[in-house]
């Protein structure tokens, strides 16, 4: 990077030997970090390493037991995270918080007191919101109203909020993993812009790529210790896997040929469906998956994909058409799909995916608990969670741990393991590595492609092209609901692809 | 300007003494606050105190007394727990419970020449049956339309309170006493028979009526259902994440109906217990004027939902009620009473907040200058955060 943070005296935010217990975890132990002003600073490590607890501690959200927070070169203490906000911190969250219904210009004073008089005047703070947004590159309406903004536009209304609200330090956890990487190119340009202007900025992201194309020093983080601190400059992608795993790591290749060409096991026939808002979303979608390929979706999200999946799995009802899973015709219900053989893992996690006050063990069994009598088995479905946590290295106390305290990584694991476990005869899993670290990310690709060759059919939705290229037989573009066609893998290429994603040229 | 600020802080994680130490000290704080309510109106509180502890517990035939009002309000408060676990708000328990009485009323009077046993039992099966289509009404219509269900529960407990009035007072209906001299005077019921009145266990002086018994083994079999069966495991997942359990391939639908189906069976046999065990008529008065399906609602959350500790929470509004109707007299009018049980009830529920958040007073310093967008400071060197206790690094780090 050209602008290189000064080695200032003092930084912008700072964790000095930070330790945070959860029962019977450590979180973080004895956590060092620091953050210039004028530096984008990127936090790395594995699912479970304490990333988002050392986040949540530098905005007040939790509290340390050993060690302190120092704010330009101070040591504070913070009660909740509107002392952060006081003193110019602010955390753009996984989960937005924005108000749907809302403008862009009214999501950006709204809560915040400190704009001028007691009155809300929206109205008068839209030329400031427009003129924010230009200054970072930012490319969002003041007057839209969010319903009708993308996640990447939603995200920039975060960011917005804190700039507006006069953020100094910015901090983002895993900002990129609901991106398009048009919208991850424009997100780096923003951060970069953000620190010429001086501020701080935390990145975390698994995705090593981006992290060496957006950073300025990298901090690795190994199960809640601090690794080190590194020029972004001064490394590399094996040097920083290196660091997080503790050995090197092999990147496997899954090209190895699947035995497509298998029944057809999953039809699709003039498929049509309604996005929430009741527009159409999906129109006339056919689609023929045989027994042991993978059909990888590509497409620019919000582009009927989620809509496809949730037709396939009977949770959102069709306008029309027909889908047949293993020769069975579906009449549109959850249960059906699943006792027919479908897998499904559903774009949204926390509260669809799994059910967050509960065990783990009770959401590993969510599927099957049906196949058991009237009496549920505790001890063998206890057994059988421990079983899966080792085999897909969840991190977690115990089978007793309940899903909202995993990480978000683990839980993606979760449900991983739940659906890939499940027998099923047909999986439909979209952005199945969305949030995983680098290993999980090779284990779930390896398991996916393992299940293609025991002859499962495998949907794969996904935003990453390259994950697409990696595992799909054959690629099939969505474009404003629909498919705008089907080619093999050994015809496609990635412009070719992403022309057709825009919709500017049919297979 | 006010001087400070209030704020509620969640608490990261609930430890299992708060859970214990906060509703104690409540209760402690409502006898506090009551104590000088009733010393502000002239009594003694030590006395009062005293005297609720002997017509709860102590004097001859208390307890018994205390049982009998515990009752009904654990049947009402299980009703509420199972349905609000689920996130089913079924407020109809006032309602459901008439439907029960009536039926096993209806029942204990048609069958009274059959042996007790039968009797008894025909009593318990209609009046579960009975409360459990009322409450079916809601439940479907919040099942496939969507309707909400605390109104529509709550419509039908009108609608339940008239029809028992109709029966007794403006028809004549079979369960109307129309033969006996006191019931030309004044409308009421039909008496039933022995074979329709609940025999009561005897433990050392104490009467333990069949109907508590039979409301502290549906307490064991709900916790049983939920803990392990695939039924409560599915009211589990409902209750934590509607959407995870319709995406896990459960019936929502066919779940929102059955779960009523409990809470109004549930319901519906504290209406036979109240005819079978205490009254032996169908009495639309004594019924609307106690209000156990309302009260169960306060036990429901006083348990947390939990059908186990539903009984303690019955057993404590049993207590409270019961002295409550000792004390009175001219002295002791029916409103200080109602608010002595106020301010305990006000005191309890309130202090969950406590236990969940922390309760901070912050001062109010002056804020700091206002942003404007367009002249975004390059970071100047941080202003003191003065919201913040600044506490120096070497004292934090030990
Ligand atoms: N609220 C909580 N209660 C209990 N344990 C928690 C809680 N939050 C985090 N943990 C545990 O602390 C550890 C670190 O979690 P954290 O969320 O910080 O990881 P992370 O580095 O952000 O991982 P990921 O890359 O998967 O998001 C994990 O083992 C997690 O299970
Ligand atoms: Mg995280």
């Amino acid at each position: 990077m050209t602008d290189t943070a000064p080695a200032a005296a003092s930084p912008a935010l700072a964790a000095r030997s930070v330790t945070k217990r959860f029962r019977g975890v450590v979180a973080n132990d004895r956590v060092d970090f620091e953050v210039a002003a004028g530096e984008v600073h990127a936090l790395l490590g594995e699912n479970g390493a304490g990333k988002t607890t050392l986040c949540n501690v530098l905005t007040g959200l939790y509290r340390p037991e050993e060690g302190y927070v120092e704010i330009g070169g101070k040591a504070v203490r913070m009660h909740s995270p509107h002392d952060a906000h006081e003193a110019g911190i602010f955390m753009v969250h996984q989960q937005f918080r924005l108000v749907q219904s809302l403008s862009v210009a009214e999501n950006v004073v709204l809560g915040w007191t400190r704009h001028g008089g007691t009155w809300f005047a929206p109205r008068r703070v839209e030329p400031e919101v427009a003129a924010l947004a230009e200054q970072y590159g930012m490319d969002v309406a003041p007057q839209a109203k969010i319903w009708q903004l993308s996640v990447g536009e939603q995200q920039r209304v975060e960011i917005l909020k804190a700039l507006y609200r006069g953020a100094r330090i910015l901090i983002m956890d895993e900002p990129t993993s609901v991106l398009t990487p048009q919208e991850v190119d424009q997100l780096v340009a923003t951060l970069r812009a953000m620190a010429r202007s001086g501020s701080a900025v935390v990145f975390i992201s698994h995705k090593l790529p981006e992290v060496l194309a957006v950073s300025d020093r990298i901090t690795v983080l190994r199960s809640g210790r601090t690794v080190g601190t590194v020029d972004t400059a001064a490394t590399s992608a094996e040097a920083l896997a290196h660091m997080m795993v503790g050995r090197d790591v092999v990147f496997g290749d899954h090209a190895a040929a699947h035995h497509a060409g298998g029944e057809v096991v999953l039809k699709l026939e003039g498929l049509c469906a309604e996005n929430d808002m009741g527009t159409p979303a999906l129109v006339d979608v056919g689609l023929d998956v045989h027994a042991g390929e993978i059909l990888g979706i590509a497409g620019v999200a919000g582009n009927g994909q989620r809509e496809l999946a949730e037709v396939i799995a009977g949770e959102r009802p069709r306008t029309g058409g027909s889908v047949t899973i293993a020769g069975k015709s579906q009449q549109g219900r959850p249960w059906e799909a699943i006792d027919t053989g479908l897998g499904y893992v559903p774009e949204d996690r926390m509260g669809v995916g799994v059910a967050p006050g509960l065990s783990i063990t009770d959401n590993l069994r969510l599927k099957n608990y049906r196949r058991g009598g009237t009496i549920l088995r505790n001890k063998k479905a206890t057994e059988e969670a421990e079983e899966l946590i080792r085999r897909f290295d969840i991190v977690a106390r115990g089978p007793r741990t309940l899903a909202r305290e995993l990480s978000g990584g683990n839980l993606q694991k979760l449900i991983v393991a739940r659906e890939l476990s499940s027998g099923a005869k047909v999986l439909v899993v979209s952005s199945p590595t969305r949030g995983l670290d680098v290993g999980a990310t090779e284990s779930v690709r390896t398991l996916l492609a393992d299940s293609a060759r025991r002859g499962v059919a495998v949907v794969l939705i996904s935003e990453d092209l390259d994950e697409i290229f990696e595992l799909a037989d054959r690629i099939a573009v969505l474009y404003r609901g629909r498919v705008t066609g089907v080619l093999n893998r050994g015809e496609a290429d990635v412009d070719r692809i992403g022309l057709m994603m825009a919709g500017e040229v049919a297979a | 300007m006010i001087p400070f600020t209030i704020r509620f802080e969640p608490r990261e994680r609930l430890s299992r003494w708060i859970n214990i130490w906060v509703p104690v000290a409540a209760i402690v704080l409502a006898l506090v606050i009551a104590g000088a309510v009733l010393a502000v109106s002239g009594h003694n509180p030590f006395t009062t105190y005293q005297q609720i502890i002997q017509a709860a517990f102590t004097q001859p035939g208390a307890f018994t007394q205390t049982l009998v009002s515990t009752t009904p309000l654990l049947f009402t408060g299980l009703a509420a727990a199972v349905a609000f676990r689920m996130r089913i708000w079924n407020i109809g328990a006032e309602g459901q419970l008439y439907l029960g009485s009536i039926a096993a009323a209806g029942v204990g009077l048609y069958l009274q020449s059959l042996p007790a046993p039968i009797v008894v039992l025909a009593m318990m099966v209609s009046g579960a049956i009975a409360g459990s289509l009322w409450a079916a009404i809601p439940g479907t219509l919040r099942a496939y339309f969507n309707t909400n269900e605390i109104l529509t529960s709550l419509f039908l407990n009108y609608v339940a309170d008239y029809l028992m009035y109709y029966l007794i007072f403006d028809s004549t209906s079979f369960w109307r006493d129309l033969t006996s001299p006191a019931a030309r005077v004044f409308p009421q019921g039909k008496t039933l028979a022995a074979s329709g009145n609940w025999p009561a266990l005897t433990i050392f002086t104490i009467a333990v009526p069949l109907g508590l018994i039979v409301a502290v083994g549906v307490s064991g079999l709900l916790w049983g259902m939920i803990r392990g069966t695939r039924y409560g495991f599915e009211m589990r997942v409902m209750g934590d994440a509607p959407r995870a359990a319709s995406h896990a391939g459960m019936n929502i639908r066919r779940k929102i109906i059955s779960i009523m189906f409990v809470s109004g069976a549930v319901a519906g046999l504290g209406g036979a217990s109240q005819v079978g065990d205490f009254r032996h008529v169908l009495d639309p008065r004594g019924l609307e004027q106690a209000q156990f399906g309302y009260t169960g609602i306060v036990v429901a959350a006083l348990a947390r939902y939990n059908p186990i500790s539903a009984i303690l929470a019955a057993l404590g509004i049993g207590v409270l009620t019961n002295a409550g109707l000792a004390l009175q007299g001219p002295n002791f009018p029916i409103g200080l009473t109602g608010t002595m049980e106020g301010i305990l009830l006000f005191c309890v529920l309130g202090s969950e907040i406590f236990a969940r958040y922390h309760v901070r007073v912050h001062r109010t310093r002056k804020p700091l200058a206002a942003h404007r967008a367009g002249q975004v400071r390059p970071a100047a060197p941080a202003a003191a955060p003065v919201e913040m206790a600044l506490t120096g690094g070497g004292e934090q780090a030990s």
